[in-house]
């Protein structure tokens, strides 16, 4: 099997071992082995979870550096909308657009545009038949959750690219148009808020991805805040309006539909919920759910610099600053075979135990006898995230019962029961000095 | 392999449990993930049927390479007409339980649509009892 990117990894020297990760991990990806956390690659999604969770800032997320840039003769900067939410309310998004050009970067490329050219043809798509509900194909950790744990709803996701990819499909033509460069001269660099988007570039859902690298918006944070107050930054206009930027935060998507019926749900584990009623036939009244693995959506990404709520509320007044301007006329392709995903997303089996069916089936029983023998205490001491998923570590061979610390007890008990009742054994030939023993203890 | 699930009437709270556990094991066996969805369904809806119409139930998942067996055995008041439960839309389920959303007479049509065989016996004043296969049909992609 090929081996899967990871954004998300582990920083050895920081991991104290403590399982917080463990028991909050969407998909059970975690384990703890020899004092420390451990990732199962074909489980992770990228979430970023880990990384919100970790008391010890052990959970890291590659990125690329600004370095990166002279690989190229001309860059781009793709800031994501929740970007624009980071900075105090009276710095503008032109003010920002301008400071990333002072940063290194040729040019930029509001991915909120992206966000409308998408918005409008989710508009069209969703007066068409349908499964119901579509979901969104937004957010890639929402997407990697479904191949994993619910690759049933796979078909409902709406087969429409992400703003992010179809901004950097339009920055790359917009530079080969105006400066006549090749493609391998254009340098497409993502500002993002979260992992799963750097994974979604490095591991495409569709054929390939028209981004390059991915910056983290917390690291290119302290460079933007400092080109702000220098004089060589000058303003560039915003073109995207309240529609695209509104993308950012949670709901925002639904907002820039405007007509259908809609849901929108943000936080991993409420998606996991309304999944679920989505799988047992549920929520057909709704046409398009908006779902956004971080609460709040991209503006609580786990690379976003800001705390979530002071990102809201700027992100909610520069909305409505921007809703009070006239729509500009739109000059992009909306050619629905540009904005269409071009690969169906296929399920990642990961939690089967075994490629042969019948095999699959006596670990699945082995599985159910080990849990009803544990504890049920679900308390995480032996490194997997409750019983059940360690009885499954035992049958798939990367755990052992002793790895329970009750069972543990319960195998040292029964052991110094035999060393006692061993004690009391005496060989034959110390047989009268037994009985003597004896003798003087009635006494 | 089999797996075993108790289920009490009016217990709002924990409907659905049995189905999802039912569902992970389906997915670590490596059913086909159509197999996956219709179990799921069926398992649902019977469950919920103990729930809200009996006072208690047995659920239990006969899993085999090529099929899953739903087996559902309830004590409650049973069905007298079983030809009009199965209409879709007919619903004994009083007005507070529908008010909650449940009950729409869709039960035992969904199962039925996502079964292969489905068998529903009942005695009046004693119970039911429903069994539903779902064939494991290998689809061409894997
Ligand atoms: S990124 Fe998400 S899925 Fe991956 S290990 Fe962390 S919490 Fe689990
Ligand atoms: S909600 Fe946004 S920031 Fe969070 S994982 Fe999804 S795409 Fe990334």
């Amino acid at each position: 099997m090929q081996k899967y990117f990871h954004s998300v990894r582990l920083d050895e020297d920081k991991c104290k071992g403590c399982t917080n990760c463990v028991k909050r991990c969407p998909t059970e990806a975690i384990r703890v082995r020899e004092g420390r956390a451990l990732i199962i690659e074909e489980r992770c999604i990228d979430c970023g979870e880990c990384i919100k969770i970790c008391p010890n800032r052990a959970k890291l997320a590659t990125t690329d550096g600004l370095e990166q840039l002279q690989n190229f003769h001309y860059t781009i900067a793709l800031p994501a909308p929740s970007l624009y939410a980071q900075f105090e309310p009276n710095t503008s998004p032109e003010q920002i657009l301008g400071a990333l050009l002072n940063i290194g970067f040729d040019d930029i490329f509001e991915v909120a545009l992206g966000a409308e050219a998408v918005s409008l043809a989710l508009r069209d798509y969703l007066s068409r038949d349908h499964p119901r509900p579509m979901i969104s194909s937004a957010c890639p950790a929402v997407l990697r959750l479904m191949q994993v744990r619910f690759p049933g709803l796979l078909q409902h996701i709406v087969p429409i690219e992400t703003p992010m990819e179809i901004s950097a499909g339009l920055a790359r033509e917009k530079a080969r148009q105006q400066h006549g460069f090749s493609d391998n001269q254009i340098g497409v660099f993502f500002i993002t808020p979260c992992p799963a988007k750097v994974t979604a570039i490095k591991q495409p859902f569709g054929e390939k991805s028209y981004v390059d690298g991915a910056i983290s918006m917390s690291v290119i944070y302290g460079e933007l805040l400092h080109s702000l107050d220098s004089p060589s930054t000058k303003q560039l206009p915003l073109l995207s309006g309240a529609r695209g930027v509104g993308w950012g935060k949670a709901g925002g998507e639904n907002h820039a539909i405007r007509c259908h019926s809609h849901l929108a749900v943000d936080g991993i584990h409420s998606i996991i919920n309304v999944l679920e009623e989505i799988e047992r036939g549920g929520l057909s009244d709704i046409d398009y759910l908006e779902a956004q693995a971080c609460t709040g959506g991209c503006i609580g990404g786990p690379l976003a610099p800001q705390n979530l709520f002071v990102a809201r509320v700027r992100m909610d007044n520069l909305v409505k600053k921007l809703s009070l301007q006239p729509d500009r006329p739109k000059s992009l392709s909306t050619d629905p075979e540009f904005l269409r995903l071009n690969k169906p997303i296929l399920p990642r089996p990961a939690l089967k135990l075994d490629q042969d069916i019948n095999r699959a089936i006596e670990m699945l029983e082995e599985v159910e006898k080990i849990t009803e023998d544990l504890p049920g205490l679900d308390c995480g001491s032996c490194g997997s995230p409750n019983c059940r998923a360690l009885a499954e570590d035992i049958v798939r061979g990367y755990a052992d019962t002793s790895f329970c610390i009750f069972k543990l007890r319960q195998r040292l008990q029964i052991l110094a029961r035999e060393i006692v009742d061993l004690s009391h054994k005496q060989p034959p030939a110390m047989g009268r000095e037994r009985e003597k023993e004896l003798k003087e203890g009635d006494a | 392999m089999q797996l075993e699930f108790e289920i009490k009437g009016m217990d709002f709270a924990r409907a659905g449990e049995a189905a999802a556990k039912i569902k992970k094991a389906l997915q670590m066996v490596g059913m086909e993930v159509e197999t996956i969805r219709k179990t799921l369904v069926v398992a649902y809806e019977a469950e919920l049927n103990v729930v809200i119409h009996a006072y208690a139930g047995t659920l239990t998942a006969k899993i085999s390479p090529d099929a899953v067996e739903i087996k559902v055995m309830d004590e409650g008041p049973g069905i007298a007409d079983i030809e009009l439960a199965m209409q879709e839309g007919y619903s004994t389920a009083p007005s507070n339980i529908r008010e909650m959303g449940f009950g729409a007479g869709m039960g035992l049509p969904n199962i039925e649509r996502c079964s292969d065989q489905m068998e529903l016996t009942s005695e009046v004043n004693q119970g039911t009892l429903l069994t539903a296969i779902i064939f494991n049909r290998t689809s061409g992609e894997k």
